[in-house]
């Protein structure tokens, strides 16, 4: 070996090694302060429920089964928890709605600021980005401003006479959707803008010098171009919609849960830490199965422009 | 005169983004505006007033919670931002080598788990420390807040890591910049952006959580969000609306400083 | 004792990858530069010529041979060690910086006096004819502006050898030839060993003190600009340098380093061999298009081909014509210049001959 080689061989090593010592500090404290509790919670799903919360340290599959089961007070037949059942379903709705209605307002948003002049775009895109970055509880504080009973909406309409008792928008699903569609739509906007921006009009200009009309050069040539946008916007709507917490709990009230609320009333009122551990994986593994079909839609997309 | 064609347009797509725009913008100014309310219904505007700003402002507890997120605030985005920085050192304009791909996962993994998983994670594993050390303090709120912003941070320096000419410190080292020296006068100053925004971004990041402080605070612990949570669910008052309307302004104000230092790149 | 080379290197090799993906970018490359020598690597692109100029910089590491600067071995040295610099392709000005901040870098980093420093700089700008722009920022200064400024900097530390990659490529074409001239003085002002790296053949020509040719990692052939193109060694080198025709054929009889060749095209020719040349018999012949010309194609003693005129494509300064050989095959090329209102002698599709200059006709092997 020359000297040379010698000296490549320690470098790389060397180089190596103090890139590890450099990410260090962050692996350590995503692992101490993000990931690696998770496993605790794998662990705590499976103990049973200690009686002022917490658990004691005796294996149970009881929180796994009331996942989706109860067992009667009386006899103890299992039968299937509707309640939970109810809210899994509405929480997946939901969020999948959340998502569609996202996607339709933000797409042509998206396109229309990926059009503008260079000197404007940066505005209409700072109008979506203050947004992003704006707190989601003061937004869904704005939202219920609007739409409670004493709020806004009602207040003009007794005002005018139009109506004789406040209208019960609060407390409903629709205030949900309402307030994760305008929570989550920034999260749309950004990454469609991002794949946006890289479109080549010269396509679109070539779709319409073969006849294409407007509606078709959209279907078959814009969309198809920025799907990894609409995937990428997809995926951060649905996932931090699936996990709501904060927007169903103020807008949707004690009776209108979704996943979120439910796993809190377990670690809360509940006191059954085992089925909020429980619940706590289930949602990630909902979370999980999204994550996978992005990863191999991106994988095939990216081979495809490669190809 | 008909109008020309162009091939930008698509038919309604621009009456949407206005709307969309408007429909974004409409709830926070009501909110900011009945903030400014003499009254206290949101039916009728009473005239001008800066009372619930006042009332705000005399709010014991409004002013500790302040406090306590501008606190941990600073000192995640701190810690955050130096360790997201030495991170995207570590991971861009390399090889491939074993365990890059990890990192990457491991780095972003907070942003992959639904915050309230995490925060029910923390509220566990930090209940069995708390039991075993008796230390109830601030650090386990720094702690959650500093893992969950290293993503943010990481974020903007790395894109300014890729984005750097690599030939730049070739010609340093050609220069006899000893690697020290071209890390310290060469990549760190063309790195600078990057870092501010990563910053800024954690800092925002971290004023604005709710979930994870909601579950692992110890009473007495209140930040403003957990602060304002609690209060909406009790009972609304326009000094909420007063509240929102200054914690938006310092939003407001820190997005756009990142995106003037964020557009400013050379 | 004679003057040690500036730069030797020997047997170096670079292998990329591992396995069947091994690339070796650098094939046991061999060559001295000599002290105050405009050194030229002429190659196209993918050749090796910047692999082996990163080498010589530091930033890389060869896989096997050695690399001696005056007389010792740099191979395994780092860059900031070696007294070399690199003006770089997209010339790597530091935008943080300003002009005069950049060119005195490397004297910064050596730990020199700041008086020392300052005289320097003011001496490289004025090298440069930089000194209104001391003060600006490199993203406000034009391209050539950039491309003296990169000269200055990496001229300012007094480099043994100064490494060019490519430098001109980015300028337009009159700015290029511009530079060209001005790199030529700078070399002669400051007795630096230049080595340089192009794409360019006429650059290299024009420029060059010795050229190497690089192929395929390999270095083909090392000589002045004239023996690289009247005598190239190697077929690459003929038909890369310069526009050439090759005639297959065998030899008849050697006299004296004259070669007579029976081509299958074109009958017999006449043709110089390159010293020490051995052959089996098939070779091939090289000629230049300017080194022949159209002649009716009657029988006089200089037509020694004949064929059909394709094409005549004028240029303005010469024109050049395509002419179909007997065997139907081969298209033999020549140039002429053009004399103020000359008529076209022949036109597409006419019977010509090609009478071939004395001694024009060079023999490789193969």
């Amino acid at each position: 070996m020359t000297d040379a080689v010698a000296t490549v061989e320690t470098e790389k090593t060397r180089d190596i090694r103090k890139r590890w010592l450099l990410s260090l500090p962050a692996l350590l404290i995503i692992l101490a302060a993000a990931s690696g509790p998770l496993l605790i919670v794998v662990a705590y799903s499976f103990l049973t429920p200690g009686p002022y919360g917490d658990v004691v340290w005796q294996p149970s599959l009881d929180g796994w089964i009331n996942v989706f089961l109860e067992k009667d007070i009386f006899d103890d037949t299992l039968s299937l928890a509707s309640a939970h059942i109810s809210i899994f379903v509405r929480s997946v709705v939901l969020s999948l709605v959340t998502t569609v209605l996202t996607l339709a307002i933000g797409f042509p948003t998206a396109y229309f600021i990926a059009t503008r002049r260079e000197t404007t775009r940066e505005l209409w895109l700072l109008l979506i980005t203050i947004p992003f970055w704006t707190n989601l509880l003061i937004r869904t504080f704005a939202i219920l401003e609007i739409i409670r009973n004493e709020g806004l909406i009602n207040g003009l309409l007794l005002r005018a006479g139009l109506i004789a008792k406040p209208l019960q928008m609060l407390f409903t699903d629709g205030a949900i959707l309402t307030g994760m569609v305008y929570v989550y739509l920034p999260l749309m906007v950004l990454p469609l803008y991002a794949s946006m921006e890289k479109l080549d009009f010269r396509l679109v200009e070539a779709g319409y010098d073969l006849y294409a009309t407007p509606f078709k050069v959209l279907r078959r040539i814009i969309i198809p171009l920025v799907k990894p946008g609409i995937i990428a916007g997809s995926i951060l709507v649905f996932i931090p919609a699936l996990g709501a917490y904060v927007t169903p709990s103020i807008l949707g009230g004690g009776k209108n849960l979704m996943l979120g609320n439910l796993i809190e009333l377990q670690f809360g009122q509940g006191r059954n830490w085992p089925l909020g551990s429980a619940l706590s994986i289930a949602l990630m593994l909902i979370v999980m199965v999204a994550l996978l079909f992005y990863v191999r839609n991106a994988g095939s997309q990216g081979s495809r422009q490669h190809g | 005169m008909a109008r020309s064609f162009s091939v930008r347009r698509q038919r309604g797509f621009t009456t949407i983004a206005m709307v969309c725009f408007a429909a974004l913008y409409l709830p926070i100014a009501v909110l900011v505006f009945y903030s400014f309310n003499a009254g206290e219904s949101l039916a009728s505007f009473d005239g001008m007033s800066l009372r619930w700003f006042e009332k705000a402002f005399q709010n014991q507890q409004v002013i500790d919670a302040s406090l306590r997120s501008l606190q941990i605030a600073s000192i995640a985005a701190v810690i955050a931002t130096i360790a997201a920085t030495m991170a995207a050192l570590a991971t861009t304009r390399t090889e491939p080598y074993r365990g890059l791909t990890m990192k990457y996962a491991f780095i972003n993994q907070p942003l992959m788990i639904p915050e309230i998983v995490t925060a029910v994670a923390l509220l566990i594993f930090f209940a069995r420390i708390k039991i075993w050390t008796g230390y109830s303090g601030l650090g386990y709120l720094v702690a959650a807040h500093t893992a969950f912003c290293i993503p943010f941070a990481y974020l903007p320096i790395r894109a300014r890591l890729e984005n750097m000419d690599l030939t730049l410190e070739k010609a340093a080292a050609d220069l006899y910049a000893t690697p020290w020296n071209a890390f310290r006068y060469v990549t760190l100053p063309l790195l600078w952006p990057g870092i501010l925004a990563g910053f800024m971004l954690a800092f925002v990041i971290s004023l604005d959580d709710v979930v994870i402080t909601e579950f692992v605070k110890s009473a007495g612990q209140d930040t403003l969000p957990t602060y304002m949570l609690g209060q909406i669910r009790r009972s609304i008052t326009p000094e909420m609306n007063a509240i929102s309307t200054l914690f938006l302004g310092l939003s407001i104000c820190v997005v756009i400083v990142f995106f003037v230092v964020n557009r400013n790149r050379a | 004792m004679a003057e040690l080379d500036a730069i030797e290197i020997r047997s170096v090799s670079k292998v990329f990858g591992f396995g069947e993906f091994a690339f070796s970018a650098v094939d046991n490359a061999s060559v001295s530069i000599r002290q105050n020598e405009f050194f030229t690597l002429l190659g196209p692109s993918g050749c090796g010529k910047t692999t082996l100029l990163r080498l010589i910089a530091g930033f890389e590491y060869p896989t096997s041979g050695e690399i001696m600067l005056n007389g010792s071995d740099i191979a395994a040295m780092p860059p900031f060690k070696r007294p070399i610099n690199t003006v770089f392709q997209s010339y790597a000005l530091f935008p943080h910086m300003t002009v005069a901040d950049n060119i005195g870098f490397g004297l910064t980093m050596l730990g020199r006096p700041k008086s020392e420093i300052k005289a320097r700089v003011a001496a490289m700008l004025k090298l440069v004819r930089m000194e209104a722009l001391a003060g600006r920022r490199t993203s406000q200064i034009s391209g050539g502006q950039q491309q003296r400024v990169a000269l200055a900097r990496a001229l300012a530390p007094q480099p043994k050898v100064l490494l060019l990659d490519e430098p001109l490529s980015a300028l337009d074409y009159k700015l290029r030839k511009d530079m060209q001239i001005e790199l030529k003085r700078l070399q002669s002002e400051t007795g630096i060993t230049f080595i340089f790296v192009t794409h360019d053949q006429e650059e290299a020509l024009t420029m060059s003190d010795r050229i190497a040719v690089m192929s395929s990692g390999k270095i083909l052939q090392v000589g002045k600009p004239r023996e690289i193109y009247d005598a190239p060694t190697d077929r690459f080198v003929a038909d890369f340098i310069g526009e050439t025709n090759f005639l297959k054929g065998r030899i008849r009889s050697m006299t004296g380093g004259i070669a007579e060749v029976e081509t299958r095209s074109a009958g017999r020719i006449s043709a110089t061999m390159p010293k020490d040349f051995a052959t089996d018999g098939d070779v091939t012949l090289v000629l230049r298009p300017e080194h022949a010309a159209l002649c009716p194609p009657v029988d006089h003693p200089a037509c020694q081909m004949t064929g059909t005129l394709e094409t005549v494509v004028y240029f303005g300064t010469d024109t050049h014509y395509h002419v179909r050989l007997a065997d139907e095959e081969t298209i033999f090329t020549l140039r002429e210049q053009n004399k103020p209102l000359q008529a076209a002698r022949f036109s597409e599709g006419d019977r010509v001959g090609i009478a071939i200059e004395p001694n024009a006709a060079r023999v490789l092997r193969g």
